[in-house]
């Protein structure tokens, strides 16, 4: 492939290089951080690198929001679908929204159990408590 | 009513959680009775579903009345009401046998308990029972995020730093699965399960769908704990506490391990994944290494609870190897497996459960003489050992029959071998434990013998189910042939 072909493969697809790059950082964050907290960001940033990949896939060049009485040309103008960003991938990420918030919250409580028990988060240090103990 | 088993399998229990967690602020007695009334009805209606099931072949549950493929259908066959039989009546029984424990180690935060446990049965039923690839995402994390608070609730010292490696762990499975589903979404633009396999055939050569199998391939793996993924599994297992971890190891993994069967049967179907793909073999080999590696794994450890946890690893070895064989007799016996080991997992643990909360801690050496002290609790320890060996008699043996049938036909002699070997090596397992309970002599001075002339049989409604569950190993063996002939064949008929 020469360059040019690659860049137009990379500038068409750029939703997809993205997500992939924040994709990477936070799976480099769940493996490479030694704090718990800085491991739960990383998982954070993974989830939404997903969700960002749904809703992008979901939009339209020129597309309006898919609500009838809102569109600037009438009801009859929305009722193509070529004319309006495809609503069902943007629904289906607030669940997934709910979903990751649930799961930090969870995730969350459970490193304040950690932290109480061996007051640190660091997950070297708290290894080496349970090596001890 | 009948028309609407599918959705009462699920809201029954979804609304019964609820409840029961007003009720503990109000009234904390109602809590148990409560939980039990819900799963009892719950294991009632997916009898039911079975029966019609069987009867009618297909049943096709619209929710809210929307058509497929705009609204959510669950789909009940044959293959997934044996699931789900198998899920709810797990559940109960296992209500029924912990509820002394948890009522007096949760007694503070029952409700929360009694919450976190209906829900998670909710996931999972819910899992089994859906027709659709994004419904099936959400319940799968209902069902692993109760999962993972049910698993902290265990040892402070160790258990929810086990949990969070779960949550790190499960969350990238949840995630590999989602993206899965969004490149199928992007190719075929449905995502009901049906629908899609009719759109698939279609796009088999793309690249895409390729890329969409693997990545849910790779998420379900995390979460059942097939072998290079199954890191989480062993800690986790081990530090929750016993009444949630005779509910979650014998129910998660094994739902798991549907869910892949699923996606091979009704959503990829058997002519991609086994023809147009040449992962193939790969994946048995891995099955092999998985089969392999848990039971040597399991072999080294001194603790029981972990030892079964690597035994586990082991057992999903079986069943996704029987699932990639690509062939109808490893099929039948891979999910014969499921129903098989969710029992005898079961089991064991409901065992080992009833076992540590006499003596402390699972220890090896602190099952000297026990046999004397406990006859029955160790009696169907024995009994599910001897089925996860795979003795006649016990249903373990079939299942695993019908794999090294499956596995000669397709002529992998390696995944045979390796069945025999890892069999051998749950025998040395299993007859360590049951030499040092019943031969080895309890020295006087120590002081955890002396706490052993102390304890006696456990409690009896801890009691009756594990007996029951040790005496179901032996009926479903023995009825085997009826649930192949009846229930397994039926479903895969014109599928593989």
């Amino acid at each position: 492939m020469n360059m040019e072909a690659f860049l137009n493969h990379l500038v068409a697809k750029y939703n997809f290089w993205l997500y992939i790059i924040l994709m990477m950082i936070g799976l480099y964050a769940m493996i490479a951080k030694n704090n718990l907290i800085k491991k739960l960001v990383g998982m954070n940033i993974f989830q939404t690198a997903i969700i960002l990949f749904y809703v992008s896939i979901g939009s339209k060049k020129g597309g309006t929001i898919p609500i009838l009485e809102h569109v600037s040309g009438g009801a009859q103008h929305a009722i193509d679908p070529a004319n309006y960003v495809n609503p069902l991938p943007h629904v289906l990420m607030l669940t997934a929204i709910v979903v990751s918030v649930s799961t930090f919250g969870v995730a969350l409580a459970l490193a304040i159990k950690i932290y109480q028990r061996y007051k640190t988060l660091e997950e070297d240090e708290i290894l080496t408590r349970i090596r001890e103990s | 009513m009948i028309a609407h088993y599918p959705a009462l399998l699920v809201t029954i229990p979804l609304l019964a959680a609820f409840v029961i967690y007003g009720c503990s602020w109000l009234h904390k007695k109602s809590c148990l009775p409560l939980a039990l009334l819900a799963l009892a009805i719950s294991c009632a209606v997916s009898i039911g579903l079975l029966a019609q099931a069987i009867a009618k072949g297909h049943i096709s549950y619209h929710l809210g009345g929307w058509q497929p493929p705009w609204g959510i259908a669950y789909e009940v066959d044959p293959l997934n009401a044996l699931v789900l039989v198998a899920v709810s009546t797990v559940a109960f029984i296992n209500l029924i046998a912990t509820a002394g424990e948890i009522e007096q180690v949760f007694s503070d935060r029952k409700g929360a308990f009694y919450t976190l446990y209906l829900l998670f049965i909710v996931g999972l039923l819910g899992i089994v029972v859906t027709g659709d690839l994004f419904n099936l995402y959400v319940l799968l994390e209902i069902a692993s995020i109760t999962g993972y608070s049910l698993i902290a609730m265990g040892q402070a010292d160790r258990a929810p730093l086990s949990s969070l490696n779960y949550v790190f762990m499960g969350t990238i499975g949840a995630c590999f699965y989602l993206l899965g589903v969004g490149y199928i979404y992007i190719m075929t633009g449905s995502l009901n399960m049906a629908d899609v396999r009719a759109l698939l055939p279609s796009l088999y050569h793309s690249s895409a769908i390729l890329v969409a199998f693997i990545f849910c391939l790779v998420g379900v793996m995390i979460k059942m704990g097939f072998f290079p993924l199954h890191t989480w599994l062993p800690n986790a297992y081990t530090y929750a506490p016993s009444p949630a971890i005779s509910l979650i190891a014998p129910l998660m993994t094994k739902v798991m391990a549907y869910v892949m069967i699923r996606l091979i049967l009704s959503v990829f179907s058997p002519a991609f994944t086994f023809a147009s793909l040449v992962v193939g073999h790969g994946i048995v080999w891995l099955a092999c290494l998985a089969i392999l590696m848990g039971a040597i794994l399991a072999l080294s450890q001194r603790d029981i609870k972990k030892m079964l946890t690597y035994i586990i690893v082991s057992e999903i070895g079986y069943i996704v190897g029987g699932a990639w064989l690509g062939n109808n007799t490893a099929m039948t016996g891979a999910v014969l497996h499921i129903i098989n080991d969710t029992l005898m997992t079961f089991c064991v643990f409901l065992a080992v459960g009833g076992i540590s909360r006499k003596l402390g801690s699972v220890e090896l050496n602190n099952f000297k003489g026990l046999f004397k002290k406990m006859p029955f609790t160790m009696g169907a320890f024995v009994a599910s050992g001897l089925s996860i060996i795979g003795v006649p008699p016990t249903c373990g043996f079939f299942s695993k029959w019908y794999l090294i049938s499956g596995a000669m036909e397709a002529g992998s002699y390696s995944f045979v071998c390796v069945l025999i070997i890892s069999s051998l090596i749950n025998v040395i397992l299993f007859f360590r434990i049951i030499e040092t309970a019943f031969f080895a002599h309890s020295d006087p001075g120590n002081r955890h013998d002396y706490l052993l002339s102390e304890i006696g049989e456990i409690s009896l409604n801890t009691l009756i189910p594990l007996l029951m569950a040790a005496a179901g190993l032996l009926v479903l063996g023995m009825y085997s042939g009826t649930v192949v002939g009846r229930v397994i064949q039926p479903a895969l008929a014109g599928i593989l």
